[in-house]
């Protein structure tokens, strides 16, 4: 694969009992780009997500993460140490720690920054190691990140009380808290107003802009169209089409498997 | 149209009373002086029993219609006024607790007491590590307390050992077993970690009765060493180089029990001191971001396996130095005090007080071990009383006297979350 990709997909499969969830997708995710994955619903979007993070282990295929020179295979990562590697994600049902605060959120997702500089545990009950100076950076990151979600003013609200369009909002600040490469949001614009998803395509395109690349499913093709570099779609789990988004706009076979159906609604 | 609903309220509940009470009440096998058993009826108590379940539940029903009382997680009416005055209140608390032993009133049994409810308030924070902040629903806790009890006995029987060598001794022996327990068993979550533990817990119990030839099986261990004050022996001869003597007072049994008070109270604040930095720190609020949501960690990069060892290895920790204090206090222990029911008891101080909160259980230690000697009046009707009075609490407050969560951390004011929000866990 080119030194441009970040992430790269190579005939990944993955069969639940007899049903082919994914089958044989391959692609690359440019770096610093946005790229869209779409297609409809049970076409197997998710489940790929779920292999690249971890969730899943592919039955077939390699991923492999291109990042700071070297090459990661993620499909024989242990689930935790994906998100070390420089992969984060988000949920397509939201899944906030809704009993801690917006602040604490963002502080769980800076685990292994902060753990590592209490001497692991020990040093930061007795008082002792660099933690307090960590926790202040942690705080200042989270900060940024709630500034740049526009929730400073809700930090100390539980997540759980937060409007549904603001929790969408803290669960990818959450996820930028953790410095990834990647970022994999999965229909970050679901219920959201026209109006949130405009703000959401500037937050999005901004992030790209500030160095992070961005696999992104999503069915709301405002946002795909507006802000994708290259756009992949899927169906019946299967790759059939991969292309700039003016491309995948006249795609006949785009069109009758998904855009022809979404017109409808 | 009430007189209708309570008639047939009344009956549905004369019929659950009946199917009760006629198995449990009116029929009792007995011992016949000849030796053979036999089934004695006792159809008048039953019937008795029956018709005041049926009028109760009838007057209930007419007097308050249906209306079922409203199980809450809102914060009580209690709860603003306790933390309000929580800066003033725990303090107060603390100053009672220390200044115990030299107030007016207070005797051998007040003290004995004290140190009995101190022992439960250091056992319920430290499973509060577990259940509470973690989220691991641990019913075999007991085992730890064990564990400890036993190191200490077993650790001063065989090598004499002395107390104060034995009590960290006893906290890494259980956490070492803490961890032996959890590697395999915390990928399980809820119920059947439950279950596990549950398990755990009665194997303990059992290698105790069983391995006589090392524990002394269910005779126990007696001649338990009683701690000394920092080496200087609590004798009662009064003799060169004993406490009382060293410190020019008359010998007194009471010298002993004052010491074994503060000993669990330094032990039990500790416990507390150690839970309420964790919860500051990086790994308490994995802790609490695992009973939230595991998968959600588990994508930011926390790996799930060490943070709930490191969790249960804590409070097995606290079990194990709680329970060489025990061997120490009794001077003689054996399986028997060891049974699931202390499991059950301590896990009840933790969810009656609010899963998470210190001072909920504080209070519900105070409220569960104080409050059962209180009713010691009321004879074999405590049992009962105490149940009611449990069920009340939890039906109208079921996530605990304290249900609200503190922030750890805030960049303005920090403000209490309901515990409604709150995740509970499931393992
Ligand atoms: N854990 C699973 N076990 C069995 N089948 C699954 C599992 N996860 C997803 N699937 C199936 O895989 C297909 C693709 O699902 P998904 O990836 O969620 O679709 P999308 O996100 O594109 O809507 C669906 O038919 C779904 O039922
Ligand atoms: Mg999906």
């Amino acid at each position: 694969m080119s030194q441009a990709a970040i992430l790269s997909v190579e005939a990944v499969t993955m069969r639940f009992g007899g049903l082919t969830a994914v089958n044989a997708v391959s692609f690359a995710a440019e770096r610093g780009a946005i790229t869209a994955i779409i297609g409809p619903n049970g076409a197997g979007k998710t489940t790929l997500f779920n292999c690249i993070t971890g969730f899943y282990r592919p039955s077939e295929g390699a991923i492999t993460l291109h990042h700071e020179g070297r090459d990661t295979a993620l499909h024989r990562l242990a689930g935790h140490k994906i998100a070390r590697a420089g992969v984060a994600r988000t949920f397509q049902n939201i899944r906030l720690f809704q009993g801690m605060t917006a602040l604490e959120n963002l502080l769980v997702a800076q685990h292994n920054r902060l753990m590592a500089a209490t001497g692991f545990g020990i040093g930061a009950v007795l008082g002792l190691s660099r933690y307090p100076a960590a926790e202040r950076d942690a705080i200042d990151r989270a900060r940024h990140w709630l500034e740049m979600t526009a929730l400073l003013d809700r930090a100390d609200d539980p997540a759980g009380s937060l409007p549904y369009g603001a929790q969408r909002r803290l669960e990818i600040a959450r996820a930028m808290c953790t410095e990834p490469a990647l970022l994999c949001l999965d229909e970050p614009a679901a219920g959201l107003n026209p109006r949130e998803s405009e703000a959401l395509s500037a937050l999005l395109r901004s992030i790209r802009d500030g160095g992070c690349s961005l696999l992104l499913i999503e069915h709301d093709m405002s946002v795909v169209m507006g802000i994708s570099d290259r756009i992949v779609v899927l169906d019946h789990g299967a790759k059939i089409a991969d292309a700039a988004p003016a491309v995948i706009r006249a795609d006949a076979r785009v069109i009758a498997a998904y855009l022809g159906e979404g017109d409808e609604e | 149209m009430r007189v209708a609903a309570a008639l047939r309220d009344a009956a549905i509940t004369g019929l659950v009373a009946a199917g009760l009470f006629l198995p449990l009440v009116a029929l009792r096998t007995d011992v016949s002086p000849s030796g053979a058993l036999f089934i004695r009826t006792r159809w008048s108590d039953a019937a008795i029993l029956i018709a005041l379940a049926v009028v109760g539940r009838f007057a209930l029903v007419l007097w308050l219609g249906r209306k079922i009382p409203v199980a809450s997680t809102e914060s009580a009416w209690w709860e603003e006024p306790l933390r309000r005055a929580g800066k003033f209140f725990t303090p107060v608390l603390l100053l009672v607790a220390v200044a115990l032993p030299w107030l007016p009133g207070t005797g051998r049994y007040e003290l004995d007491l004290g140190i009995l409810v101190l022992t439960y308030v250091m056992l319920g924070w430290g499973l509060n590590i577990v259940v509470g902040l973690a989220g691991l629903l641990d019913l075999g806790y007991v085992a730890f307390y064990a564990v400890g009890a036993y190191s200490y006995a077993l650790l001063a029987q065989y090598f004499g050992l002395s107390f104060w060598l034995c009590l960290p001794l006893a906290g890494i022996l259980a956490a070492f077993w803490g961890v032996l327990l959890g590697f395999p068993v915390l990928r399980l979550r809820g119920d059947y970690l439950a279950i596990v533990t549950l398990a755990f817990g009665e194997i303990i119990r059992v290698v105790l009765i069983n391995w006589a030839s090392f524990t002394g099986g269910p005779n126990g261990i007696g001649g338990i060493p009683r701690p000394s004050f920092f080496g200087l022996p609590f004798s009662m001869g009064g003799e060169a180089g004993s406490f009382a003597h060293t410190f020019g007072l008359e010998p007194s049994p009471l010298h002993r029990v004052v010491f074994l008070y503060y000993l669990i109270l330094g032990l039990a604040l500790l416990t507390n001191w150690v839970s309420i930095r964790l919860r500051r720190q990086p790994l308490g609020r994995a802790w609490e971001a695992l009973r939230e949501d595991e998968t959600a960690c588990r994508a930011l990069g926390i790996n799930i396996t060490t943070t709930k060892l490191t969790a249960f290895a804590l409070g097995a920790m606290f079990a194990g130095v709680a329970g060489s204090f025990f061997a120490t206090r009794q001077g003689f222990i054996s399986p028997e005090s060891f049974t699931f029911i202390e499991s059950a008891i301590i896990l009840a101080i933790v969810v009656l007080g609010g899963m998470g909160s210190q001072i909920g259980i504080a209070l519900a230690a105070l409220i569960m071990i104080g409050g059962f000697e209180v009713f010691r009046g009321l004879e074999e009707w405590r049992m009962l009383v105490f149940g009611i009075a449990m069920v009340v609490i939890m039906v109208l407050r079921p996530r605990g006297l304290v249900s609200s969560r503190t922030p750890t951390v805030a960049l303005g004011e920090r403000r209490a979350i309901s515990g409604a929000l709150v995740g509970e866990g499931r393992g």
